[in-house]
């Protein structure tokens, strides 16, 4: 017993993401209409960078900002003390080119729009097999 | 298609449940993530770059070339909008309506009409009309210029608190989309054209890549800016701080320039004319 709540206790966090990153799988996999299937990789993404940032997190220790006086002294530095600056970095390029994904996926949904008069995916392939 | 869809999510998921019982516990300072190469990072990044912030010397400086294809993708991204959505402007003008400002009457051009009387007197309405909100034109009016200082604030002060270019360009590049979003998509274009946009967005890449360059012209590897040291005050380990904020800076263009240009595309259909 002792140990599944153990189980339960260290590694929650992880089954948010997982829950959240199949929420958004599903909405890719099932959603009918684009605009949804957009949303659906969106929360897909937020999932992965959720992951990576707990990755870093240390406990009991703080922001990868080494404490420093004005003229840049410092005591010695124990990794330990700071989290773990690279998740952050990965996910700090990850956001913005998520946007600009989001912005490509957008401009190319506006495109089949316009085509096909319609967001619905099984309207529009009925009327490309139509064609 | 729905219940496979369900299935796969379902089976995707335990798999994954099953596989997080291997991951090291929540905030361990002993996880595998943490004891190889950040540890350097955090203990070294102080003497060799002069930078507090880590994440700053990480993005900039470590792993530069990384991040220089990042705002690569970020400008790529904002041409395929650009060549995706763009129109060219028409010949023959399509049919407009205006309205006279001091007596408030309206008048709607024929396709491909000209207007004949003082331009000045008129302005431009959009086809759908939605009336102006006082209070919000102007707390936005008001709000625009701090939230662009803080924008450059955060760029320029990435390298001692959170922040940095990715996060300072998307500041400024909210600014003027809330410009266009309360006013209108014409009056944000006035203050800032498509070109300057684009050009915003093209300079910030070249500004990064151009840093590297440099680099290796003054005999160091590309993205070492430690060959700065002759160019810029303070010996090597500044030439390096110095570096680190010409490329933040070039970021934060490249990233303001294509989240307007994005937005613009995507709010006007391509027309520039009129949209949200």
């Amino acid at each position: 017993m002792e140990e599944v709540l153990r189980l339960v206790v260290e590694r929650y966090n992880y089954w948010i993401y997982i829950t959240l990153m199949m929420i958004g799988l599903y909405a890719l996999i099932a959603k009918n209409n684009l605009v949804k299937k957009i949303v659906g990789m969106n929360i897909f993404q937020t999932a992965v960078i959720l992951f990576y940032v707990s990755i870093g997190v240390k406990k009991g220790a703080t922001i990868p900002i080494i404490e420093h006086n004005y003229d840049m002294a410092h005591q010695a530095i124990r990794a330990a003390d700071y989290v773990n600056p690279l998740p952050h970095v990965l996910m700090l390029t990850a956001i913005v080119v998520s946007v600009a994904t989001l912005g490509v996926a957008l401009a190319i949904t506006i495109m089949v729009y316009h085509r096909y008069l319609t967001l619905e995916e099984d309207e529009i392939l009925k009327q490309i097999r139509e064609s | 298609m729905k219940n496979l869809g369900l299935l796969i999510v379902v089976l995707v998921g335990a798999v994954l449940i099953y596989a997080t019982t291997d991951f090291p516990p929540f905030g361990d300072p002993e996880s595998p993530a943490s004891l190889h190469v950040s540890p350097r990072y955090l203990e070294n990044s102080l003497e060799e770059t002069a930078v507090p912030n880590v994440v700053t010397s990480v993005l900039v400086d470590y792993r530069g070339l990384d991040t220089m294809f990042e705002t690569t993708v970020v400008f790529a991204a904002g041409v395929a909008c650009f060549l995706l959505l763009r129109v060219p402007r028409r010949r023959t003008p399509a049919p407009r309506q205006y309205r006279h400002r001091l007596t408030g009457l309206t008048f709607r051009i024929k396709d491909g009409g000209e207007i004949s009387l003082p331009l000045q007197e008129f302005e431009p309405m959009e086809s759908i009309w939605t009336p102006h909100d006082f209070i919000i034109e102007k707390v936005c009016c008001y709000l625009i210029p701090f939230i662009q200082l803080f924008g450059l604030f955060v760029i320029a002060h990435g390298h001692h608190s959170p922040g940095g270019g990715f996060q300072g360009g998307v500041i400024l590049g909210a600014s003027i989309i809330l410009l266009s979003l309360s006013h209108d998509l014409r009056t944000a274009l006035k203050r800032m054209g498509e070109k300057t946009s684009a050009l915003f967005s093209t300079f910030g890449v070249l500004i990064y890549a151009g840093t590297g360059a440099l680099c290796l012209l003054l005999g160091y590897n590309f993205l070492d800016y430690q060959a700065l040291d002759p160019l810029l005050p303070g010996g090597p380990v500044m030439a390096r701080y110095h570096g680190i904020l010409l490329v933040e800076v070039g970021v934060g263009m490249a990233v303001m320039g294509t989240m307007i240009w994005i937005f613009r595309n995507l709010a006007s259909r391509g027309r520039h004319e009129e949209g949200l």
